[in-house]
């Protein structure tokens, strides 16, 4: 056996006469990395970009709500309740004279708050148990698996009020309870993934090489399981906010006087005839910022499956 | 050149088959039944056979990338079945093995620096320019050129990846490479030419081949010594140019009377194997191949044929010659 010394010098004397590639090739091609590709799809689909916009503009009205409101969004002012939307007030009143306006862009806020917590939440625990059923299969995945099972047998909202009724009601715990519904949505997921990719050449060769479990795991197999969490992330995003709403409609999430939109729906239903703005607009705010969650998830789902590649 | 550097004894790899409720052991596919052979240090040892025949689950037995049901391994003196899992984990720098599919086979998620520096770091090349350096050269031993280090392997043709598999066997200077058919996933043009980089690495760096092959003019063209297996066992093994010009086994005669020859003139006798392979669940009884032997006897289907030495070094498992 040679030393790498001697390897090396022979090598050089080698790489000078032995020409093995004759094909010519562009030395400056450049480096096209899966997520740089994903992103450049991403940016060409006029869908995902208008989810984009929309989710941007919820951000920003989140981070401006203090700067471009002359109103706080507890400062009741009972003469002007219920006003339509006019120029002082540009969503109208409601009935103790908050500005909805107002309130709906602090209640961006919550809601984005409410999303982001819920999924990083479900995304964390999910991500977790799915690897190690998924890897360790055996008993393992036999206990999580059933867990999941058990999880999934009851419909989400029923076990979000569950939560909330052994917890108590708050936004808090609302926001736990959407997370321990969700986690065996990623669970799920991220463990079929692992499956999949635990059969693969490539784990095969990680281990021929010398790798150890954990190095596998965390380089090999995670950084290939990321595209579905991804996508499940984001339309997971929608899903939270709609979950928290409607746990704030029925009283169970955040109390009053907080500007949670699901909240602000339920206290003005009583008057859907007398001022429907009160009602419209966190509605629509509701809608807007899922269904741009949702494109943006579409788009991303789009851009990371490598059977959709031109 | 006559030192073994690897020696297999009466291998085994029985998958359970399960049923039932509860997952009860109802039978066993008998990949590999009892093989047994030696590498010599700095030879290529070709396996050929048919698919389904046990040679890359054998391949893979020999790293334990698939537990053994049963067996010796020894290399270079040490049984590394009984090995714990770390000694097995630095033994694999000596080990390597270059896969079959090179779509497959490499990480679509790392450069192509990532991968070859990844052996050098899980055995010890902390730093972290000496691994760039290292990588470099590697490139350039396969043929390729360092700046191709940046890419992803969906960036390169088959070849080209064949090349980096290659690369990354090398990188911590094994003593022996295991080839899970290397080639049979190109085209041929390239064939040639990963077929020949292989040869001149292996004189270059002393490396000791088993190579793994379905492709009989492959494993002629690169081997030292060839053995054939049917069905989970090796029926013949000998020097290659003894292997081709006097096989021994009926199985062996009748897989090189398929081999096409390049002149109209010749018209070889053709054995046509009648029936199909048997299941590896349920192999017959006696010698394997004796349901399709064109010159079976009463014997061959009662007893197992030993794999001996027939003369000077050329091993059959067959009654004709015992």
């Amino acid at each position: 056996m040679k030393t790498s010394e001697e390897q090396r010098e022979q090598l050089e004397d080698e790489s000078q006469v032995y020409n093995p590639n004759p094909y010519q090739e562009e030395e400056d091609v450049e480096a096209i990395s899966p997520w740089k590709d994903a992103l450049k799809q991403l940016r060409k689909s006029p869908l995902a970009i208008t989810g984009f916009l929309l989710v941007l503009f919820f951000i920003i009205l989140g981070f401006v709500a203090p700067f471009v409101s002359p109103y706080e969004f507890d400062g009741d002012d009972p003469i002007n309740r219920l006003q339509p939307p006019s120029a002082d007030h540009w969503l109208g009143t409601d009935d103790i004279g908050r500005d909805i306006f107002t309130r709906l862009a602090y209640g961006a806020r919550i809601s984005l708050i409410t999303g982001f917590t819920a999924v990083t939440g479900a995304l964390v625990f999910g991500t977790l148990l799915g690897i190690i059923s998924g890897y360790f299969g055996r008993w393992v995945d036999m206990l999580i698996s059933r867990i999941f099972d058990i999880l999934l047998a009851f419909p989400s909202i029923l076990l979000a009020i569950a939560v909330v009724a052994i917890l108590g009601a708050s936004l808090t715990n609302a926001l736990i309870a959407i997370a321990i519904i969700n986690i065996p949505i990623f669970g799920r997921l991220v463990r079929s993934k692992v499956i999949s990719l635990r059969e693969e050449e490539f784990i095969l060769a990680a281990k021929a090489q010398g790798m150890k479990r954990g190095r596998i795991l965390l380089h090999h197999i995670l950084p290939n399981s990321l595209a579905p969490i991804i996508v499940q992330a984001t339309l997971g995003f929608g899903t939270a906010i709609l979950e928290a709403a409607a746990l704030g409609f029925l009283g169970l999430g955040a109390q009053p006087p907080t500007p949670e939109w699901g909240k602000m729906l339920s206290d003005s239903r009583d008057f859907i005839q007398l001022a429907p703005w009160t009602l419209i607009f966190p509605g629509v705010s509701i809608m807007l910022v899922v269904l741009g969650f949702n494109l943006i998830g579409d788009g991303l789902r789009d851009a990371l499956d490598p059977k959709m590649k031109n | 050149m006559q030192e073994p550097i690897l020696e297999v004894n009466h291998l085994k790899k029985y998958f359970d088959i399960r049923g039932g409720v509860f997952g009860k052991k109802v039978g066993a596919v008998k990949a590999v039944d009892d093989v047994s052979f030696t590498v010599n240090e700095g030879e290529i040892l070709g396996i050929v056979g048919e698919s389904g025949c046990g040679k890359s689950t054998t391949g893979k037995a020999l790293l334990r990338l698939i537990e053994p049901t049963e067996g010796e391994v020894k290399f270079n003196d040490q049984d590394i079945t009984q090995v714990n899992s770390e000694e097995m984990r630095q033994l694999r720098r000596d080990m390597q093995i270059i896969f079959q599919d090179p779509y497959a086979s490499l990480n679509p998620r790392h450069t192509v620096e990532k991968i070859v520096a990844e052996p050098l770091l899980v055995h010890g090349m902390t730093n972290a320019k000496e691994r760039k350096e290292r990588v470099k050269e590697l490139l350039e031993i396969v043929g390729l050129r360092a700046y191709h280090a940046s890419r992803y392997p969906h960036q390169f043709s088959g070849g080209q990846r064949q090349r980096i598999g290659i690369a990354r066997a090398l990188a911590n200077n094994p003593k022996l490479i295991i080839c899970d058919e290397p080639v049979s996933a190109l085209d041929v043009s390239v064939q040639s030419q990963i077929l020949n980089l292989m040869s001149d690495l292996r004189d270059q760096f002393n490396l000791t081949y088993l190579f793994i092959a379905h492709d009989l003019s492959v494993v002629k063209h690169i081997s030292d010594r060839v053995g054939v297996m049917y069905l989970g066992r090796m029926v013949e093994l000998a020097d290659k140019d003894e292997l081709y010009e006097n096989p021994k086994h009926p199985y062996t005669q009748a897989l090189l009377s398929a081999v096409p020859v390049a002149d109209p003139d010749e018209t070889g006798e053709r054995i046509i194997l009648q029936g199909d392979v048997p299941s590896p669940s349920n192999p017959p009884s006696g010698c394997p191949f004796h349901t399709r032997c064109p010159q079976a006897m009463d014997i061959c289907q009662e007893v197992t044929p030993t794999f001996q030495d027939h003369s000077d070094q050329h091993y059959v498992a067959c009654h004709l010659y015992e």
